[in-house]
C-alpha cells in the first residue's frame, strides 16, 4: 500500500471513528469505546515491549496503574486539569519503565517474566500501603470528576471524553508506527530476532532494551491515565494481576508484532467478556478461556497477522 | 529467640507447599521448555477429584493413587489435544492457551464443586502437633513427601534413559528425532508427569490451607518465584527456592517490614538475587549456539 | 469528489442536533406487566464465590413470578458479571441504566465496585438499594439520597467488639489481624472509633494479610509472640479457619472475637475443627443453617423449601444463600409498598420507609429505615461457640 493511500485510509478511519459513534452511540457505548482506545494504547505498549522488543513482560498492568494513579493524584490533590495529567503520566510511567529496564538487562525470558509478574502482583499492596495512603486514598481509592467539553462545545461529557481519548490515541498510534519504522524500531526487531548478530553489527543491546521498556511503559501509562479519566475512579482492586493478564490476552489475540493488533486486542478484551456472559451466566470465565484457546488455534499469530495473510492472498490472487 | 525459630519452621512448612508446585513447574519446563501457568489450577482440580472419591467412600490411599492416574492421563490428553497443534505456532500462542486453561479450570471447579471451603483429610494423622506445637504432623509428613518426590524426579532425570530422552526431546527436538526419540510422546509424558506431581502437591497443600477453587492462586506466584530463584532447570533448586521463599516471606513479614509489605519485600529479594545470579541459585545457564 | 463528500459528512455530523434519548422520566423500567431490576456481582475472577448471591436472587424472583409477581407485575431481573473490577462495574451499571433502562439497582456487591458507581447513580437519580457490602459510608441520605445499604456495617461490628472487650476483659492486651482491604479496614476503624485515644493502649499488635496469601500461619505466630491475650480477627472463612486451627496447635488461647463474615459453621468452624473453636466469640444477624437451634425453625424451613425447589444443586451450607434470601425480602417488601406508583422517587421513598420482619434474621432483629435512617439492620447479637453450637448471649445490641 502506498504512503499516500495509507494516509488517506488513516484519515478516513479517524473521521469515521470520530463521527459515527458521536451520532449513533449512546453514552454507555461511547464509554465502552473510550475504554477500547485506552486499552488499545495499553496493549500497544505491551506490543512494543514483547512483540517488537522480544522481551516478555507480564506486568504491564503495573504501568497502567502508575499512569492511572498519577492522573488521579494530580487531579484530586493538585487540581491539575485532566488533559495536563497526560504528559505527566507519560513521563512518570516512562521513567519507571526505564528504571525497570535496567535489571531487565540481566534477565532473559522466564526470569524477566517472573520479575514483571511479581511487579504486577505487588502493585496493589504498594497502593494500599499506609505511608502512601494520603495520596492514593488507600483501599478506598479516589473518585474523579468527568471533564466537561471545553469552549462550550455542544457535547456531553461522554462524547467529549471519547473524542479527546480518540485524539490522543491517534497521535500516539501514529507515533508508534513511526517509532517502529525508524532506526530504533529496526534495532529492536534485530535484537528480538537475532541478538548476537545485532550486537555484532553494533546495535547497543543495553540501550535499546532499556528504551523498549521505557516506551512500552509510556504508552501503557497514558492508556491508564485515559482509562482513569473515563471510569472516574481508581482503587487498588482495579489494578490486580488480572489486569496484566487481560492486557496479555489483548496482545496475543490482536497480534504481538503489530500496531493495529493492539486495536483488535482491545476490542476483544472489552467486548468478549460480555459475549461470554451471554453464552453462560454460570461460567463466563470458562467460556472466555475457551474462546481464547479457539483464537489461539485459528489465529496463533493474532488477528492482525491473520488479516494481513488474507490481504496478501487476496492481492496475490488478483 | 523462640519466636524466630517458630517463624523459620513455619516458613519451612509453608515453603514446602510452594516447593511442591515448584517441582511440577520444573518438571514441565524440563520436559517442554515451557512454563504452564495453569499448573496450580490443574493441581486444585485434581485435589477436588480426590476429595470426590474420598467422599464417595474410597479409602485415602486408594483415592490418592486413582487421582494420580487420572491426573497423569488428563495431562497427557491436554498436551495432545491442546499443545501439540500449537507446537508450530509462536510461543505466545501457547502461553495464551495456558491462560485459557487457567480460566477454564478455575471457573469450572467453582461451578461443579462450589466455593464453600472444604477440609481435606491428611494421611498423617490429626494428632497433636510436635516440636511444642510449631509443626503439625501433616506439615512434617508433607515436607517428607515433597522430598521423596524430589528424589524421585532427580533420579528419574539423572539415571533413567527415559528421563534423558525426555530432556533431550525438550532441549533439541530435531536431533532427538534423528536418534529415534518419539518427541511427541515424550512431551505428552512430560505433561502427564507434571500433572501427577501437581496432584500430589495439591493433596499435600489442601489439608493446610483448606480446599477451595482459589486455593492455588496465592501459591502459584511463590512457587514460580521459588522455581526461578532456585534455577528452573534444577529440581533441587526448585525445592530449595520454594522453601527459601516461605522462610523469607515469614521473616520479612514478622521482623523486617511488617505484613503490609511482605509480598513486595520477598519479590524484591528475588530480583536482587537474580541480578547477581541470573540463572538462579542452582541453575545452569543454557548456552546459546551462535 | 471523495474529499468533498467526506467533509460534507463531517459537517453534517457536527451540525446534527445533539441526539440523546429523552432524559429519564421518573418512571423507568416499569410497564403494566413488568418491572426491571438491575444487579452486578462477580461471576468470574477470584471473587466469584459471591456469585451464589446473584444466583439466589434470580431463583427467588423466578419464584415470585411463578406466584404471580408483585402487584401483578413480573420481575425482570438482569444480573451482570463485573469480576469485582470497579472499571467493569461502571461499564455494566451504565449498560443497565442507559441501555436496559432498569427501574433500580439492587444488592450490587462490593465496596470498591459500589464506590465507583456511587456518584453516577446519585447524579442520575437511580435507586441504588440494599447494597451488598458492610461499609459504613452508604448510610448518607443527605449527600447520597439514592443509596441505601442493608447489612449491619463492619464498622458497627468493630465497635461492638471493642465495647465487649472493655466490659468482659478490662485491662486486656489485644491484637488485631485484618484483611488488607476495605472490609478489614472497616473493623480497624470501628475499633478505633470505639476506643478513641485508648486504641494504642489496648491493641498492642496489629497485623494484616492479603486475600491472595496462601496461609496466615506466620501472622498467628507473631500474634502469639506479642503476648496478647485477646484477639479480634477480620478475616474471610478460609483464613479464620486457619487462624483458629493454628492458634490451637501452638497453644494460644486468646479471647477471640471473630468477624461475622466467618461465623458460618459449615464454612469456618467445621474445617477448623469444632473442638478447636470453643470459646470463639462472634456476632450474627442471620440464622445459620447448620446451627441445631434452627433445625425446625419456620423461617429457615421456608428458606430450605425454597432452596430445595429452586436451587436444588446449591450448597446448602453456603451462608451466601441465606444472606441473599434475607436481602431480597426487603426488595420485595419495598416494591409491594409502592403499589402502583413505581416511579423512582416513590421506590426510594418506600425503601426509606421500611419496618418489617425477615424470617432468616435472628429473633429480635428486624429491618427498619426512615428518611434520615439509612441503616436497615442496626442490630447484631453476640454469640459464643460452645463446641457444638453457637450460643447467643447478651441480648440484641444496637449500634450507637
Amino acid at each position: 500500500m502506498t504512503q499516500s493511500n495509507s494516509r488517506i485510509m488513516l484519515i478516513l478511519f479517524v473521521v469515521v471513528a470520530a463521527v459515527v459513534p458521536l451520532v449513533f452511540a449512546s453514552g454507555y457505548q461511547l464509554f465502552q469505546l473510550t475504554l477500547v482506545v485506552a486499552y488499545a494504547l495499553s496493549v500497544l505498549g505491551k506490543n512494543l515491549v514483547t512483540g517488537y522488543g522480544g522481551q516478555v513482560s507480564l506486568g504491564q498492568g503495573a504501568f497502567y496503574a502508575v499512569g492511572a494513579y498519577t492522573a488521579a493524584i494530580l487531579m484530586e490533590h493538585f487540581n491539575v486539569p485532566y488533559w495536563a495529567t497526560l504528559p505527566v503520566a507519560a513521563v512518570v510511567t516512562g521513567m519507571v519503565g526505564l528504571a525497570l529496564g535496567l535489571p531487565a538487562l540481566r534477565l532473559g525470558g522466564l526470569y524477566l517474566a517472573l520479575v514483571t509478574f511479581a511487579m504486577a502482583v505487588a502493585v496493589p499492596q504498594l497502593l494500599k500501603y499506609k505511608l502512601f495512603e494520603n495520596w492514593t486514598g488507600g483501599v478506598q481509592g479516589i473518585v474523579l470528576n468527568k471533564p466537561d467539553a471545553p469552549f462550550g462545545l455542544p457535547l456531553d461529557p461522554d462524547q467529549w471524553v471519547y473524542l479527546f481519548t480518540l485524539a490522543v490515541g491517534v497521535v500516539l498510534f501514529v507515533a508508534a508506527t513511526n517509532l517502529v519504522r525508524s532506526r530504533i524500531g529496526l534495532a529492536l526487531m534485530a535484537i528480538r530476532d537475532q541478538p548476537l548478530a545485532a550486537e555484532a553489527m553494533g546495535v547497543e543491546l543495553s540501550r535499546y532494551k532499556t528504551l523498549t521498556f521505557g516506551f512500552g511503559a509510556l504508552f501503557t501509562g497514558v492508556g491508564g491515565a485515559l482509562g482513569a479519566i473515563a471510569v472516574g475512579f481508581v482503587s487498588p482492586d482495579s489494578f490486580s494481576i488480572a489486569l496484566s493478564l487481560t492486557l496479555f490476552v489483548g496482545m496475543v489475540i490482536g497480534g504481538a508484532s503489530s500496531i493495529s493488533g493492539a486495536v483488535y486486542g482491545a476490542l476483544f478484551i472489552v467486548f468478549v467478556p460480555n459475549l461470554a456472559e451471554e453464552i453462560s451466566k454460570a461460567i463466563p470465565g470458562a467460556i472466555f478461556g475457551v474462546i481464547l484457546i479457539l483464537f489461539m488455534f485459528f489465529a496463533p499469530g493474532g488477528i492482525a497477522s491473520l488479516l494481513s495473510a488474507q490481504m496478501r492472498r487476496f492481492r496475490a490472487a488478483r | 529467640m523462640e519466636g524466630v525459630l517458630h517463624q523459620i519452621i513455619s516458613g519451612i512448612a509453608t515453603g514446602s507447599i510452594y516447593a511442591s508446585i515448584s517441582l511440577a513447574l520444573v518438571m514441565i519446563f524440563l520436559a517442554t521448555h515451557q512454563i504452564n501457568f495453569a499448573q496450580g489450577e490443574m493441581a486444585m482440580f485434581s485435589t477436588y477429584v480426590a476429595l470426590t472419591l474420598i467422599q464417595a467412600g474410597v479409602p485415602y490411599w486408594g483415592a490418592f493413587v486413582l487421582t494420580l492416574v487420572f491426573s497423569f492421563i488428563a495431562g497427557m490428553v491436554l498436551q495432545r489435544t491442546l499443545l501439540e497443534p500449537l507446537a508450530r505456532a509462536p510461543v505466545l500462542a501457547s502461553v495464551g492457551a495456558f491462560l485459557g486453561l487457567l480460566l477454564i479450570f478455575n471457573n469450572i471447579a467453582g461451578w461443579i464443586f462450589t466455593y464453600t471451603l472444604q477440609p481435606f483429610p491428611t494421611p498423617f494423622g490429626a494428632g497433636a502437633p510436635i516440636l511444642g506445637g510449631m509443626l503439625s504432623r501433616h506439615e512434617l509428613g508433607s515436607t517428607a513427601v515433597t522430598l521423596v518426590v524430589l528424589t524421585a524426579v532427580w533420579a528419574f532425570f539423572r539415571f533413567t534413559r527415559l528421563g534423558l530422552a525426555l530432556r533431550g526431546a525438550a532441549y533439541n527436538p530435531v536431533s532427538s528425532r534423528l536418534v529415534g526419540i518419539p518427541v511427541a510422546r515424550m512431551l505428552s509424558l512430560g505433561w502427564g508427569l507434571a500433572a501427577a506431581i501437581g496432584a500430589i502437591a495439591g493433596m499435600m497443600v489442601a489439608p493446610i490451607v483448606f480446599l477451595d477453587p482459589n486455593m492455588m492462586a496465592g501459591v502459584l506466584l511463590y512457587a514460580f518465584a521459588g522455581a526461578l530463584l532456585g534455577g528452573i532447570t534444577s529440581p533441587l533448586g526448585a525445592v530449595v527456592g520454594g522453601v527459601l521463599m516461605g522462610v523469607i516471606e515469614n521473616i520479612a513479614g514478622a521482623y523486617i517490614v511488617g505484613t503490609e509489605l511482605k509480598l513486595t519485600t520477598a519479590l524484591v529479594i528475588i530480583v536482587v538475587v537474580l541480578v547477581f545470579k541470573p540463572s538462579g541459585l542452582f541453575g545452569k545457564t543454557l548456552a546459546n549456539r551462535v | 469528489m471523495k474529499r468533498r463528500t467526506v467533509l460534507a459528512g463531517i459537517g453534517a455530523g457536527l451540525a446534527m442536533p445533539h441526539i440523546r434519548p429523552a432524559e429519564a422520566a421518573t418512571v423507568v423500567g416499569v410497564t403494566k406487566t413488568e418491572i426491571k431490576i438491575g444487579h452486578t456481582i462477580p461471576y468470574s475472577g477470584n471473587a466469584s464465590s459471591y456469585g451464589v448471591i446473584g444466583k439466589s436472587h434470580a431463583a427467588y424472583f423466578k419464584m415470585i413470578n411463578d406466584q404471580g409477581g408483585i402487584n401483578g407485575r413480573k420481575v425482570n431481573f438482569i444480573s451482570l458479571d463485573d469480576a469485582y473490577n470497579p472499571a467493569k462495574t461502571v461499564e455494566q451499571v451504565r449498560r443497565l441504566v442507559e441501555q436496559d433502562k432498569v427501574a433500580l439497582l439492587f444488592n450490587v456487591l462490593g465496596t470498591p465496585t459500589n464506590s465507583a458507581i456511587h456518584r453516577y447513580v446519585n447524579q442520575r437519580k437511580v435507586p441504588h438499594l440494599f447494597l451488598s457490602t458492610g461499609a459504613d459510608k452508604w448510610a448518607n441520605p443527605k449527600d447520597f439520597p439514592w443509596t441505601i445499604g442493608w447489612q449491619p456495617s463492619y464498622h458497627t461490628e468493630g465497635q461492638i467488639y471493642a465495647r465487649y472487650i472493655q466490659q468482659a476483659k478490662p485491662g486486656a492486651k489485644a491484637a488485631l489481624i485484618y484483611q488488607n482491604d476495605d472490609f478489614g479496614k472497616d473493623y480497624l476503624n470501628g475499633l478505633k472509633d470505639a476506643l478513641k485515644g485508648d486504641f494504642d493502649k489496648v491493641f498492642i499488635k496489629v497485623l494484616t494479610y492479603e486475600a491472595t496469601d496462601a496461609t496466615i500461619d506466620s501472622q498467628v505466630v507473631s500474634l502469639k509472640e506479642s503476648g496478647a491475650d485477646t484477639l479480634v480477627s477480620a478475616c474471610i472463612p478460609k483464613f479464620s479457619a486457619q487462624l483458629i486451627r493454628k492458634a490451637y496447635d501452638i497453644g494460644w488461647k486468646p479471647l477471640h472475637c471473630m468477624s461475622n463474615v466467618s461465623a458460618s459453621v459449615g464454612a469456618t468452624i467445621n474445617p477448623a475443627g469444632p473442638e478447636k473453636a470453643v470459646g470463639v466469640i462472634s456476632s450474627q444477624y442471620l440464622k445459620d443453617h447448620s446451627d441445631p437451634d434452627w433445625k425446625n425453625d419456620a423461617g429457615m424451613n421456608e428458606w430450605r423449601a425454597f432452596m430445595a425447589k429452586y436451587i436444588p444443586e446449591g450448597d446448602i451450607n453456603d451462608a451466601g444463600y441465606v444472606f441473599a434470601y434475607g436481602a431480597v425480602q426487603s426488595m420485595v417488601q419495598t416494591l409491594k409498598q409502592c403499589g402502583d406508583d413505581l416511579s423512582r422517587e416513590n421506590i426510594m421513598k418506600q425503601a426509606a420507609n421500611l419496618k418489617h420482619e425477615v424470617g432468616v434474621l435472628l429473633p429480635g432483629i428486624s429491618v427498619s429505615t426512615g428518611p434520615t435512617d439509612f441503616h436497615p439492620i442496626k442490630q447484631m447479637q453476640l454469640t459464643r461457640w460452645t463446641g457444638t453450637t453457637w450460643e447467643r448471649f447478651g441480648g440484641v445490641l444496637a449500634s450507637s
